[in-house]
C-alpha cells in the first residue's frame, strides 16, 4: 500500500480511445481530501468514493473531521479531511499514506504533510495561501515557494478563480461561489482518475432541488473541474484503477451508522415487532438516530429523549411492552445508561445498547475513534451482571452485527452491547446486499397462556424467561430490580435464592457460546504467531498479516466478533501458535480478558492517538515479535 | 365489562410493607377502589414507579407493573407509552424521587404532555434511606443529614408542574379518601400527562408535616377546596373566601360589606390563577383540587400520527427496497 502512483501496482499504459491524453492503470490508489471545516470535504470525499465504488472498485474511507462544527477559518482545528483507498483488488483499510494529497489551504497541508511520502502529489489550491493564511497555519514562509515541498509533486491550481470564472455571469455573491469550490476539486479529480461524475450530478440535482441557481453552479464547476484536468497542461495524463474482483452481487456503498440503522430495521421486520430507539444526540451515534428517524413506515418510533439515562430507560419501557427495543451512545452515554442496564439484566428483558466508541477518558476527542470502552461493556456496572457483547469489524459488518444482536438480545432476555467505533461509523466501504429472505430467523413468541404461567420460568434449553407484555389476560405480574424469587419473581432477599439466580443468569449468558460458530482462523491453523483482533482494527490487521505471509512468515489472523461469551475454541485455537498478540486501540483490555480467561502469556500492541492502525505499524510489531 | 370489575381484580397476592400507620396504604387503598369504575381491565393496565416507598406500590396491584430504578419512572412509562398507546399507563413515584434525583424526567414528561397519570406522594422526607430531609423539605428542617437544619431551598410539586404548562395539575391528601378518589377520576378522564400531588403523612420519619390540612379539627380552615366556576370559600362555617387586592390575593372574612361576588372564581384554564393558587403559603390556606387542566395533544399522540401519516404517504415499510435504496452496482464474477 501506499505507493506513489508512479509506481503503484502494475502500471500499464492504456490507450482509451475518447481521450486524447494517455491514461495509466493503477492498483490502487490513496487519496485524501483536506481543507477548512467549511470547505466541503466530507461531501467532496463521499461524492468520490460514491463514482469509485460504481466504477467497480473496492473500496475504503476514513473520514477525519474536527469537534468543531466551524472553527475559525484557516486555523489547524479547523482542517477537516477524508481518506479514500480505492483498488482493482480487495483492501482493507484506508491506507496507511495519502498517494495524493488535496489541500484547499496552507492549515491543510501543514495538518496533514507529515503522513505524505516523497513523491506523492500534493493539489493546492494556490490562491488560499495568501501571507496571513500562511501565518495562520503556523508556517513561517509560504511552503509553495520555500522549497520544503521540493521532494514532492506539487500541483498549484487556482481553484477559487476558476471556480469564479465557471459561475461568471450569473450573479452569485461571493460566499455562494467560494462553497462550490469543492465540486471544482471533485471535477478535477474525477478526471484524473476516470471516475464516473454522473452519480455526483443525481446528488446535486436532489440536494439543491430547491435552489436552482446554486444546483446550476455546482454542476457548471463540477464540469469545469472536469474539463480543466482534461485541457490542463499540468497533467500529463489520467490514471484508471479498474474494477475490482470481488464477489459477485449487487452491492451499495454503505458507512458503520448506516449499516447498524439498517441491520436494526431489518431485525425488527423479520421478528415482527416494532423497533423503539430511545436515544440522545451524541457523536459519533447520532447519525443512527438521524437515519432511523426516516423510517417511520416500518415501523419504527424514535424517541429523543431528555438524557442519555431517559434514552435507555424509554427503551426498556419499550421492550416491556414487547417492541424490539434499543439506544444508541458512545463513551460518555454508556456510563450514564449504566445502572439502567444492570436493571434490564435483572429483569431480563431484551434491547441492545450500541457503544459507537470515541476517544476518551470524558469528553476527550469525541470525533475520533478508540477501542477503550471493552471492559467498561464487561464490567461497568454495579453488582454481577453478565451482558453479551459483539463487536463490528467493518462498515458493512455492522449490519450483520446489529441484526444478530437484536437476535440474541431476543433469544435470551438480555441487554446485548453492540460495539463499533468512530472510524467505523463514518467510514465506508461496498456492501454486498443480503437477501431479505435468507436472513436468519428472529423468532419472537410473547407468552399467552395463564396457566401455571410464571415470570421466571425459564426454557430449559437457552434458560431464557417468558416475554409476557402487558395486555395479555391473566399474565399479570410485576418485574423489579429487588432481588426476585426464583419462578414467581416475587420480591425475596433468601440468601440462597439470590445467589441462585445470580448464577442462573451468568449461566444464561455464558450458554450463548453454544451458538458461536467455529473460530475462523485466517492463515495456518498453528505456527509462530497469531494476532487476535476485535472491533475495527480488522483492516490494517489483515492486511499486515497477508504482507508478512507473502513474506513467508508463519503468522495467522483471529478476529472476534462475540467478546461476551467468547467463542468456545477460542482457547486451544490460540494456544496452537507460539505466540499471541492483541493490537488495539486501548491500553489493553481484550489481552487482560485472554490471559484471565486462559492464563495465555499474550501481549498488547495498544495505540491510543483517536486513530487507527497503520498496517506498517502492526506489520513491524509482528516482524519484532518473531525475531523474539 | 366495567360492571364486571370490583376492587379484589385490582388487589395482588402480595403483602403490603408499608410501615403500619403510613399514609400510603390510604393511598393504596383509594386507587383499588377507584380502578374498577374506569372500566379497563387490569391486563391493560400498567403501574411503573421508581425507587423509594411510594415505588413499592406496583407490587400491590393486580396489574402489569414495574418497579425501577431512582427518579427515571416516567422514562420508562414514555418508552412504553408510546409503543402501546393501548394501555393505561400509571407512574407513581414521591418527592425525592420524582423531584430531586428524577427531576428532569419529571418536568420533560409534563412538558411533552405524554398520556400518563402521575401520582406524586409528598411526605416532605425521605422514608426509604430513614429520614433524610427531601427536596420539598422546608427550610430549617432538622433531619439525620441537617442536625443544623436544612438551608435547603425547597421545591414546590404544583409549581414545578405548572412551570412545564403540565396539561392536568391537581392536589389532594392521603386521609381525605372521597378527595382522593376524586382526584383519581379527574386526573384520568384527562387526556395527556395527568399530575397529582398527594399529601402523604410519613408517620416514622416526618409525622404531622400537613396536620394543618389533615388534622380534622384544623382542616377546615387550612383547606381550600378548589372547584371550577366556584368562589374560593373556605373555613368551618365556609364564611372565609379569598379576594384580590390590587395584584396580590387576601383572606377575607365573608360578611361586614363582603360578599361571594367579590371573591375569586375558580378557572381551571388559567394558567396565571393556577399559579398564584399554587404559590399560597400561610396565613393563606392550602388549596387542594385541580388547579389547572386545559386540552393539548398528546406526546404519544402526536408520534403514532406521524408513523400512520408516513404509512399511509410512503406504504408499509419494505425490507429489499429499503435495503437497495440509493446507488447501488452490480458485480458479475
Amino acid at each position: 500500500m501506499a505507493v506513489p502512483p508512479e509506481v503503484a501496482g502494475q502500471a500499464a499504459e492504456s490507450h482509451g480511445s475518447a481521450a486524447p491524453k494517455p491514461h495509466l492503470q493503477r492498483d490502487h490508489v490513496v487519496i485524501r481530501f483536506a481543507g477548512d471545516s467549511g470547505d466541503g470535504m466530507q461531501l467532496t470525499g463521499m461524492q468520490f468514493t460514491a463514482e469509485s465504488a460504481l466504477a467497480g472498485n473496492d473500496i475504503a474511507t476514513l473520514p477525519d473531521f474536527p469537534a468543531e462544527i466551524r472553527a475559525p477559518q484557516g486555523t489547524l482545528a479547523g482542517v477537516s479531511g477524508f481518506q479514500l483507498n480505492f483498488s482493482s483488488s480487495e483492501i482493507f483499510t484506508a491506507g496507511d499514506e495519502p498517494n495524493v494529497l488535496v489541500a484547499m489551504n496552507p492549515a491543510a497541508l501543514q495538518a496533514n504533510i507529515e503522513d505524505v511520502p516523497p513523491n506523492a502529489v500534493i493539489i493546492v489550491d494556490r490562491e488560499a495561501f495568501t501571507d496571513s493564511n500562511v501565518k495562520r497555519a503556523g508556517y513561517k514562509t509560504n511552503p509553495l515557494t520555500d522549497h520544503s515541498l521540493d521532494k514532492f509533486q506539487v500541483i498549484e491550481v487556482d481553484v477559487t478563480k476558476l471556480t469564479s470564472l465557471a459561475v461568471h455571469g450569473m450573479g452569485l455573491n461571493n460566499r455562494a461561489v467560494f462553497r462550490c469550490r469543492n465540486m471544482f476539486v471533485l471535477g478535477m479529480l474525477s478526471w484524473l482518475y476516470q471516475r464516473p461524475i454522473e452519480s455526483t450530478l443525481t446528488y446535486l440535482e436532489s440536494r439543491f432541488k430547491k435552489t436552482p441557481e446554486i444546483l446550476e453552479a455546482n454542476v457548471k464547476v463540477l464540469k469545469a473541474g472536469f474539463n480543466y484536468g482534461e485541457t490542463t497542461e499540468m497533467f500529463a495524463s489520467s490514471y484508471e484503477v479498474p474494477a475490482a474482483r470481488i464477489a459477485p452481487g449487487l452491492y451499495r456503498n454503505i458507512t458503520g451508522n448506516s449499516a447498524t440503522a439498517l441491520g436494526f430495521v431489518a431485525a425488527a421486520v423479520k421478528s415482527g415487532r416494532p423497533l423503539f430507539l430511545g436515544s440522545y444526540p451524541i457523536t459519533p451515534a447520532s447519525d443512527i438516530l438521524h437515519e432511523l428517524a426516516g423510517f417511520k413506515n416500518f415501523p419504527v418510533y424514535t424517541f429523543q429523549a431528555e438524557d442519555e439515562i431517559s434514552g435507555v430507560c424509554a427503551a426498556i419501557g419499550a421492550s416491556f411492552g414487547g417492541a424490539i427495543a434499543i439506544t444508541t451512545t458512545s463513551g460518555p452515554g454508556m456510563n450514564l445508561k449504566a445502572e439502567a442496564v444492570g436493571l434490564a439484566v435483572k429483569v431480563e428483558l431484551p434491547m441492545v445498547i450500541t457503544d459507537i466508541q470515541r476517544a476518551g477518558p470524558s469528553t476527550g476527542m469525541p470525533t475520533k475513534p478508540e477501542q477503550a470502552d471493552l471492559l467498561q461493556s464487561m464490567y461497568g456496572r454495579h453488582g454481577e451482571s453478565p451482558i453479551p457483547i459483539i463487536a463490528a469489524s467493518t462498515p458493512a459488518d455492522c449490519f450483520d452485527c446489529a441484526y444478530e444482536a437484536v437476535r440474541i438480545a431476543v433469544k435470551y432476555m438480555t441487554p446485548v452491547i453492540l460495539l463499533t467505533d468512530g472510524q467505523l461509523a463514518n467510514g465506508a466501504e461496498p456492501w454486498l446486499l443480503p437477501d431479505a429472505d435468507k436472513l436468519p430467523e428472529i423468532k419472537v413468541e410473547f407468552a399467552t397462556n395463564p396457566e401455571g404461567f410464571l415470570p421466571y420460568n425459564r426454557d430449559p434449553e437457552t434458560l431464557s424467561r417468558p416475554w409476557a407484555v402487558p395486555g395479555t389476560k391473566g399474565l399479570e405480574h410485576r418485574v423489579g430490580g429487588l432481588s426476585s424469587e426464583n419462578l414467581t419473581g416475587n420480591v425475596s432477599y433468601s440468601p440462597a435464592n439470590n445467589e441462585l439466580m445470580v448464577r442462573t443468569r451468568a449461566r444464561k449468558i455464558a450458554g450463548i457460546s453454544r451458538e458461536i460458530p467455529p473460530t475462523q482462523v485466517f492463515g495456518d491453523a498453528d505456527g509462530d504467531l497469531v494476532v487476535l483482533g476485535w472491533g475495527s482494527t480488522y483492516g490494517p490487521i489483515r492486511e499486515a498479516v497477508k504482507h508478512v505471509r507473502a513474506k513467508g512468515k508463519k503468522v495467522s489472523h483471529v478476529h472476534l466478533r462475540y467478546l461476551n461469551p467468547l467463542p468456545h475454541d477460542l482457547e486451544e485455537t490460540l494456544k496452537r501458535f507460539k505466540q499471541v498478540m492483541i493490537p488495539e486501540m486501548n491500553m489493553g483490555q481484550l489481552v487482560k480478558m485472554i490471559r484471565a480467561d486462559y492464563l495465555i502469556p499474550a501481549f498488547g500492541f495498544n495505540k491510543i492517538q483517536g486513530r487507527p492502525f497503520k498496517v506498517s505499524e502492526i506489520e513491524n510489531r509482528i516482524n519484532r515479535a518473531l525475531e523474539g | 365489562m366495567a360492571t364486571a370489575l370490583n376492587r379484589k381484580d385490582f388487589v395482588s397476592d402480595q403483602e403490603v410493607r408499608w410501615c403500619p400507620g403510613c399514609g400510603d396504604y390510604a393511598i393504596l387503598a383509594a386507587v383499588q377502589k377507584t380502578m374498577p369504575e374506569f372500566g379497563i381491565a387490569p391486563e391493560n393496565t400498567v403501574f411503573i414507579s421508581g425507587i423509594g416507598c411510594s415505588s413499592r406500590f406496583p407490587y400491590y396491584m393486580n396489574t402489569y407493573g414495574f418497579h425501577t430504578i431512582h427518579g427515571r419512572a416516567p422514562a420508562f412509562a414514555t418508552g412504553l407509552k408510546i409503543s402501546r398507546p393501548d394501555l393505561d399507563v400509571w407512574v407513581v413515584t414521591g418527592d425525592g424521587d420524582g423531584l430531586s434525583i428524577g427531576g428532569n424526567h419529571l418536568i420533560h414528561v409534563l412538558r411533552r404532555n405524554v398520556d400518563l397519570k402521575i401520582l406524586l406522594f409528598n411526605n416532605k422526607i425521605y422514608g426509604l434511606t430513614k429520614g433524610q430531609y427531601s427536596p420539598t423539605s422546608e427550610v430549617g428542617k432538622v433531619t439525620k443529614s441537617t442536625p443544623m437544619g436544612s438551608v435547603d431551598f425547597p421545591f414546590n410539586p404544583i409549581t414545578v408542574a405548572l412551570g412545564t404548562h403540565a396539561t392536568f395539575v391537581a392536589r389532594t391528601i392521603d386521609v381525605e379518601q372521597k378527595h382522593l378518589g376524586e382526584m383519581l377520576k379527574r386526573a384520568h378522564a384527562h387526556r395527556g400527562a395527568s399530575f397529582v400531588e398527594i399529601l402523604q403523612n410519613c408517620n416514622i420519619f416526618n409525622d404531622g408535616a400537613f396536620n394543618d390540612v389533615s388534622d380534622k379539627a384544623l382542616k377546615a380552615d387550612h383547606q381550600l377546596i378548589l372547584e371550577h366556576g366556584k368562589p374560593l370559600i373556605f373555613g368551618k362555617n365556609r364564611d372565609m373566601g379569598i379576594r384580590m387586592n390590587g395584584m396580590r390575593p387576601e383572606a377575607v372574612q365573608l360578611g361586614a360589606g363582603v360578599t361571594e361576588s367579590d371573591l375569586v372564581v375558580h378557572d381551571e384554564t388559567n394558567l396565571s390563577l393556577a399559579f398564584m393558587l399554587g404559590n399560597f403559603e400561610p396565613p393563606l390556606p392550602t388549596p387542594v383540587g385541580v388547579f389547572y387542566a386545559v386540552s393539548r395533544p398528546t406526546y404519544d399522540g402526536a408520534v403514532n400520527k406521524q408513523l400512520e401519516d408516513a404509512k399511509a404517504k410512503q406504504g408499509a415499510g419494505d425490507l429489499k427496497t429499503l435495503l437497495g435504496k440509493g446507488d447501488t452496482w452490480t458485480v458479475t464474477s
